[in-house]
């Protein structure tokens, strides 16, 4: 039986460690789909309530502050700019620079879930949670109560499960900060970074989307009294 | 990815780019477009999505198989969602089945 | 008669020992035989669960369970079979064995995810075993709302947990295979060289990995509005219930083509070899299974015709609906065309593929019946559809995972079953399976409703016939579960390619080593030519 090599360059079962990389690439990229999918039924959701429910959803949406969630959408930006610029440092074998920019990444990152944790503290303080006895929703009549709820319920399920990868996100960089630090990639060797950095800009798009959608429904009609 | 490295100002003006298309959207929020504002908003959107598909996800140096795969997802996105709006919007049409 | 083994060659299931060697292993074909341990378990479970349904309707006014108890009886036989063995049967044994070897690999691209799905169907499927003991679940395998978000007062919450974390395995196999064909394939191994098998999994992998995490996030919904009452799917607050329709079927009609698309590959593998013939239209047969997989994803409403969808939409999807019945019978059509002029063996594999294609025609064809939007709105939630439903999955996806499971099993284990006693199980099968559906098309047709265990009298004798179509079934099933697990220890020596099937994973040894080939392959003819093979005459029964 051929002795076969097993590094982290190069698999085993990959002949060439261009192959690896190719296969990585590929296989993270079927996996950002995979994530398309399974947010879409959240849009989806979102869609057909939307229709369904247009002046309710916007009195909703104007409860959100669009200020906030405008400078959020920056630092969450700002985020994705720094991680391909650890990207770039990790293809020029930078070790130094690499680490910084997951570190301002990270640091980012961080800022957009302190700023989501304020938002949402925010929304349980004006009794803007849905499933609980005490929801209320100004400017919305009581028979119309329950589709505000289903506002916030899209609302909180989008942003929370986009925190959820916000969270991942952060534990992955971590990792990579640490195998970084350990001199693990090179020129020839930083796919992890790259797998990461696509995972990364992924969960901003969603964001992109998401921003919007949630906060900015006809804005132009004012808050109600 | 080959061995493209992207120089630094083509992030950072992919960046400002970002940065300018959230103010722009935000603001246009405020005025009133009626049925138009969801699509200048979504249209925003798209944008900046392709910007950072393109050129921070680097897309726009990937082989054929990679935009492949990402055209087929938005694809499917797009059949889930304009299939069961199909039955969203033309509740009432034709009355129901059977009766 | 028991057969010494010479001199042990090391191979992949005797390089290493000890359970570590197993629970940590990165080899696709002991991952294999670790999901075929896994879905056993829960093929077993699921039919004890239909023999407790099939003895409740013995008699009209039920009396051995409670219409409560009945309810988790068909819920927890329904979500057992689809999602834990159905689902994952033919591609995470059959397909995780042999898809590297058929490109002539060393093994998957992620060898480590591989083994991590196998965890996550076994972590979900204690979930959902824990659910059963508990106390069940009664909702239906379909968990319809608001009955699953709001009434139900059963182990939904678990039993959901189970089966999202087991819809994770389902996608992360589909993105493995995907890649492993995409990146893996041998020198000289061009797509149209490809064994037919590999493009059904392919096709299939498609499917997993676009159609999964929707039922992944509507069960996400589903558990945050039972457990935090956020109410997506509750008229109460103005939501659609129709809503949580649209979003399951999503998914869970492209599901039963992954059950059935693997099952078509391993088909058109048994109709080949033992045909000596390469399939008669090869490209046809290849571009269908992808077809089959893109077509799957337009026709879901068809479950929805009378659950207060719009009419129009109705008809749109009847409409496409007729579609996806194109491309199977194109194949149907190519793998009997292949048969004309063939040279014919009756081994057992062949008897389950001449099982297959008879009856996944009645169930393709009872298929357009429900398609049709007239009729299926007076057979909709009959015995009707249960009959169609279980041709394809019994009738077809069993039928060509038990043929591929006796056909590979040489392969895997270096043995060969008793011939005699395999072919008697086939057909005893194939009698019971007859004799358990065909009198639930006339049930169906005659009025008697899914999923009620009281029923007026003049259907008794029409049920009798189907329970003990079951007990024959049973039977049938129990054999190879005997004989499979005597010829390890007492089967023949198998060589290297008793069959004389084309083919890359019939170049290596029974069983492969580790790396599956001691040199590397090279592909250098064409798909399933038979003049390249020297047919290795065996000693049978």
């Amino acid at each position: 039986m051929a002795d076969h090599v097993d590094t982290l360059e190069l698999r085993e079962q990959f002949d060439t460690a261009e192959q690896q990389k190719d296969a990585s690439t590929l296989g993270m990229w079927i996996f950002l789909i995979t994530e398309v999918m399974f947010f879409g039924g959240m849009f989806l959701a979102y869609t057909v309530y939307r229709r369904a429910y247009p002046d309710v959803f916007a009195i909703a949406s104007s409860s959100l502050n669009a200020v906030i969630g405008a400078i959020n959408t920056g630092v969450l930006l700002l985020s994705s700019f720094t991680m391909v610029m650890a990207v770039r440092a990790a293809q020029l074998g930078q070790r130094k620079t690499i680490i910084l920019f997951l570190t301002l990444t990270l640091f980012f990152g961080g800022m957009f879930l302190g700023v989501k944790a304020y938002e949402w503290n925010e929304k349980f303080q004006e009794h803007h949670i849905p499933g609980q006895a005490a929801f209320h929703l100004e400017g919305v009549a009581p028979s119309e109560q329950g589709h505000a709820q289903l506002f916030f319920s899209l609302y909180f399920a989008m942003t929370g499960l986009h925190a959820l990868h916000m969270v991942i996100g952060v534990g992955l960089l971590s990792f990579l900060m640490i195998q970084a630090a350990k001199g693990t990639y090179s020129a020839t060797y930083f796919t992890p970074v790259d797998v990461a950095g696509l995972y990364w800009h992924f969960v901003d798009v969603i964001w992109i989307f998401l921003f919007p959608l949630l906060y900015l429904i006809d804005r132009h009609l004012g808050k109600p009294l | 990815m080959t061995g493209h490295i992207d120089s630094i100002k083509t992030y950072v003006g992919v960046l400002l780019a970002l940065l300018i298309l959230t103010a722009v959207t935000t603001a246009v929020a405020y005025v009133d477009l009626g049925p138009f504002s969801v699509v200048v908003a979504l249209t925003i959107a798209a944008i900046k999505m392709l910007l950072v598909a393109l050129f921070f996800m680097h897309l726009r140096h990937s082989n054929q198989l990679t935009k492949l795969v990402v055209l087929g997802g938005l694809m499917w996105l797009g059949i889930l969602l304009a299939l069961t709006l199909s039955d969203f919007a033309t509740r009432g049409w034709l009355g129901v089945p059977g009766k | 008669m028991i057969t010494t083994a010479a001199p042990e060659r090391e191979h992949y299931l005797n390089a290493s020992y000890g359970i570590k060697s197993w629970l940590l292993t990165k080899d696709h074909k002991r991952i294999a035989l670790l999901y075929l341990a896994t879905i056993t378990f829960f093929f077993f479970l699921g039919g004890a669960f239909a023999t407790l349904i099939r003895i409740e309707l013995l008699t009209p006014t039920g009396g051995i369970v409670s219409s409560e108890t009945y309810n988790k009886l068909f819920t927890m036989h329904g979500v057992a079979m689809v999602f834990f063995f159905l689902i994952p049967a033919i591609p995470a044994t059959l397909g995780n064995f042999f898809l590297p070897m058929m490109i002539g690999a060393r093994d998957l691209a992620f060898p480590r995810l591989n083994l991590l799905s196998w965890y996550l169907l076994v972590i979900g499927g204690l979930f959902a075993l824990f659910a059963m003991l508990a106390g069940g679940v009664d909702t239906g395998w379909t968990f319809y709302t608001p009955y699953s978000t709001t009434y139900s007062n059963s182990w939904v919450i678990a039993t959901a947990l189970g089966i999202f974390i087991s819809g994770f395995s389902s996608i992360l196999t589909g993105l493995n295979f995907i890649v492993t064909i995409h990146r893996m394939r041998a020198p000289g191994m061009t797509w149209f060289r490809l064994p037919l098998f590999v493009w059904a999994h392919y096709a299939t992998s498609l499917i997993q990995v676009l159609g999964t995490p929707v039922i992944a996030v509507t069960i996400l919904l589903l558990f945050c509005e039972r457990v935090f009452h956020i109410g997506i799917f509750d008229p109460a607050l103005g939501g659609d219930p129709v809503l949580f329709q649209h979003l399951f079927w999503f998914y869970s009609h492209p599901a039963v083509y992954i059950m059935v698309l693997p099952a078509m590959g391993v088909i058109s593998e048994l109709i080949s070899v033992y045909s000596r013939k390469p399939l008669f239209g090869y490209k046809f047969i290849a571009f269908s299974s992808v077809a089959i997989a893109v077509l799957s994803f337009l026709v879901w409403g068809h479950h929805l015709f009378v659950s207060g969808q719009s009419l129009y939409a109705g008809l749109v999807f009847s409409f496409l609906s007729y579609f996806v019945a194109i491309p199977s019978a194109i194949k149907v059509f190519n793998w009997t065309a292949t048969l004309y002029k063939g040279s014919i063996s009756y081994d057992t594999p062949m008897l389950y593929a001449f099982g297959f294609i008879g009856l996944f025609t009645v169930g393709g064809l009872t298929g357009l019946f429900v398609a049709a939007l007239g009729i299926d709105v007076h057979v909709t939630d009959t015995y009707f559809v249960i009959a169609h439903f279980h041709y394809i999955m019994v009738g077809g996806t069993i039928m060509a995972y038990l043929g591929g499971m006796h056909y590979y099993w040489p392969k895997m284990t270096g043995r060969m079953y008793p011939e005699g006693w395999a072919k008697l199980s086939a057909v005893v099968i194939f009698l019971g399976f007859n004799l358990t559906f065909f009198p639930q098309f006339i049930l169906g047709y005659l009025g008697m409703p899914r999923r009620y265990h009281v029923y007026p009298e003049e259907f008794q004798v029409l049920h009798v016939l189907s329970t003990a179509g079951a007990s024959v079934l049973a039977v049938g099933y129990l054999m190879p579960m005997i004989y499979f697990v005597w010829s390890l220890r007492y089967g023949q020596l198998a060589p290297a390619n008793p069959w004389g099937a084309t083919g890359l994973e019939w170049k290596t040894a029974s069983p492969p080593p580790v790396h599956n080939f001691d040199e590397p392959p090279v592909m250098t003819h064409e798909a399933y030519d038979y003049s390249t093979v020297i047919q290795e005459e065996i000693e049978v029964g």
